[in-house]
């Protein structure tokens, strides 16, 4: 018995030393960066938001997040209303955008996405690169490309929004390797800050409730860990008896 | 409190409980069910499993009905309405969480569930139909899980249901007709949602009750198999009649049972709090991208419960069709080899043809089929949830057909020869003797 289960194991980690390599080779599409995200860091969730409300939200919506959602990350109400809201929302509103769905699709090509669970559904990393992967691309419709969005064409129908920041890039056609050509207002490092922090709101608000039920988790494996001594000696009691 | 009060409490207590007794079964159901309900004492690790899915089909049930007080089964406002719950209903996330997790723990306690019966022989004369309620359950599980996938209206919800909706239009004849009845509209759209909420909530939950309530009461009415494979009815003590080798299943198991339960929940816990998408095997990422009828995702998998028999489907070629008796090409054998791949459970009781029941006292051959049908299985599931040309190709030489395909091919015929091949193979097979009493 027991020398079938260690050859059945066997087998089973034979089929995954072939599979797991080739797992990696599954995901290569675009190589991507870690994101800095870290969603105990308030000070940067709110720098995050501050880039996300003046460069995001006016194409891209939140339908999703209400303002004073914010008050999670340390802000209070009159911070929230006095920095980050424009167009006399009241405090409990979703962040929504004036752009109507048709007309995006016929500025860009394509509407601009909500953003409410973007992270959740590409990923931090894949936020984080994306938004440093810009690069010139005489071309192109809006005179950029990214290659972190489509590795193959390197084709995006949005504009490099923060170009002023960032300055302009130029890219490595047989690498995907890309230089600042041009430099912006914020050095490269800060730059990296910038979009770090707004990957952090971004992976933030895809999930507020994250950090609560990270915390909450700690408490209820307590909890059960207790009762589970508890219980395995009424067992014991109960169980003296039977051989 | 004084004893004269004490007595005056029991009183009050036995002459109410004398009340309902003489209106409802209430004593003689509890003592046939928990107190004289007797069970054999060796039950192991394998054992905690049926309790378990009992508690976690509770647990879906009681999540359900928080879940539907704030869900919209809307095409425009379903999405929506699920990050509503997981933002601004109290507590919503973990409800949701609960009920997302339950979905994928749900079917691991039933796997196992599952292979605890095929190990000890548990649907073996006379447990033949608490075998077959139980595939009636797991095809239930199924659907259940099937039609809840679309409600969140993601990208997987939508393509995956239109996968599994248009491999019944493969069916010869009547197939086209199906699906289009089964969606309630040409494609996938809102009338589908609507559907598939009412059979998520109300009809097909019914239906499990039902069968788990059949599951039991079969089950009590036999019996309980063990470890050992043997009847601890044969051997009652000749004073009492209660079988030597059992114990009341009340204190005994419900002790035991609620240990495994808190173990259970630890486990629950951890992915809830932690890791409620499990890398994206309890939860896909495209799911959180609303359905697009326009865009058409890269890469369609279903959740990893569903992967073996997707494996199986994408494995079997297609009819190549006969063009000179006007027979068109079809899918329908691998829709066939699917939909098999998961009925055949139904005919174990009668394809084990040993002797014995329990694993302990088979031989070899039966071992390593046995061995053969996990790897089977492991790896179809693994290669369900990856696209055909995950491991590359084979050189001209095999037709640069995809690795995959043709490992999936291979392990198909073993899920198949595994059940096909058992009536030859118990009967070969040299097992041991089987002792008269139940051991450690």
């Amino acid at each position: 018995m027991n020398n079938i289960i260690k050859k059945t194991l066997l087998v089973l980690a034979l089929s995954t030393s072939f599979i797991l390599p080739q797992m990696a080779n599954a995901n290569e599409g675009a190589h991507l960066d870690k994101a800095p995200v870290d969603a105990s860091n308030h000070e940067s969730l709110q720098r995050g938001a501050r880039t996300f409300v003046n460069n995001c939200l006016n194409c891209h919506s939140a339908n999703y997040m209400r303002y004073n959602r914010l008050l999670d990350i340390g802000l209070t109400e009159k911070q929230i209303k006095d920095n980050l809201m424009f167009a006399g929302e009241k405090i409990g509103d979703p962040m929504k955008v004036a752009m109507s769905k048709a007309d995006g699709k016929k500025w860009f090509g394509v509407a601009p996405p909500d953003l409410s669970v973007e992270v959740r559904a590409r990923g931090a990393d894949w936020v984080y690169s994306y938004l440093r992967g810009f690069y010139r691309d005489e071309t192109s419709a809006t005179g950029w490309g990214n290659c972190v969005f489509d590795p193959v064409s390197c084709k995006v129908s949005m504009p490099h929004v923060l170009y002023e920041l960032q300055g302009e890039q130029a890219i490595n056609h047989e690498t995907h390797e890309l230089t600042l050509t041009k430099p912006g207002k914020l050095s490269a490092a800060e730059y990296d800050a910038l979009v770090g922090d707004l990957t952090n709101f971004l992976a933030y608000m895809a999930e507020p409730a994250k950090q609560q039920r990270n915390n909450m988790g700690w408490f209820v494996l307590l909890f059960l860990g207790l009762l589970l001594v508890l219980t395995y000696k009424l067992k014991k009691a109960y169980w003296k008896d039977i051989h | 409190m004084s004893d004269k009060n004490k007595s005056v409490m029991a009183n009050v207590f036995s002459n109410g409980l004398n009340w309902v007794d003489e209106r409802f079964p209430l004593t003689s159901n509890v003592k046939a069910h928990l107190t004289e309900y007797y069970t054999p004492k060796n039950f192991n690790f394998w054992y905690f499993f049926g309790s378990l899915s009992l508690l976690v089909l509770v647990l879906q049930i009681l999540t359900g009905i928080f879940l539907t007080m704030h869900y919209k089964p809307d095409a425009e406002l379903a999405f929506g309405s699920v990050e509503y719950i997981m933002r601004d209903v109290p507590w919503g996330w973990l409800i949701r969480y609960m009920h997302s997790t339950g979905a994928s723990m749900f079917f691991v306690v039933v796997y196992m569930h599952m292979f605890r019966g095929i190990i000890y022989g548990s649907y073996r004369t006379p447990r033949e139909l608490i075998w077959l309620f139980g595939v009636g359950i797991f095809l239930c599980l199924m659907g259940e899980a099937f039609f809840g996938y679309l409600l969140p209206w993601g990208q997987m919800s939508y393509w995956g249901a239109q996968v599994i909706v248009n491999l019944f239009s493969a069916i010869p004849f009547i197939g086209p007709d199906v699906s289009e009845w089964l969606r309630g509209d040409y494609l996938v759209s809102d009338a589908t949602l609507n559907r598939f909420f009412a059979f998520h909530v109300i009809a097909l939950p019914f239906v499990l009750v039902g069968l788990v309530a059949a599951h039991i009461i079969a089950l009590h009415e036999v019996g309980s198999n063990n470890p050992d494979g043997i009847e601890i009815k044969k051997l009652k003590d000749k004073v009492t009649g209660i079988p030597l080798d059992g114990i009341p299943f009340h204190p005994y198991y419900t002790v035991k049972d609620i240990v495994g339960a808190v173990v259970f929940l630890m486990v629950f816990s951890t992915v809830i709090f932690f890791a409620p998408e499990m890398g994206g095997y309890f939860l896909e990422a495209n799911n959180f991208v609303p359905a697009n009828p326009l865009v058409t995702p890269a890469h369609i998998a279903p959740v990893w419960y569903f992967t073996p028999y997707y494996s199986i489907l994408r494995a079997v070629p297609p009819f190549p069709g006969v063009g000179f008796l006007g027979i068109p090409p079809s899918l329908f054998p691998g829709v066939a080899a699917m939909g098999l791949s998961v009925m055949v459970f139904a005919l174990l009781p009668w394809l084990d043809k040993s002797p014995v029941k329990s694993i302990r006292y088979r031989g070899t051959l039966y071992k390593k089929w046995l061995a053969a049908f996990v790897v089977s299985f492991v790896v179809l599931g693994y290669l369900g949830t990856e696209p055909a040309n995950v491991w590359g190709q084979f050189g001209a030489w095999l037709g640069n057909a995809d690795r995959a395909t043709v490992v999936a091919r291979a392990f198909t015929v073993v899920y198949f020869a595994f059940f096909i091949l058992m009536p030859w193979y118990t009967k070969k097979d040299k097992t041991l003797p089987v002792p008269e009493r139940v051991t450690g």
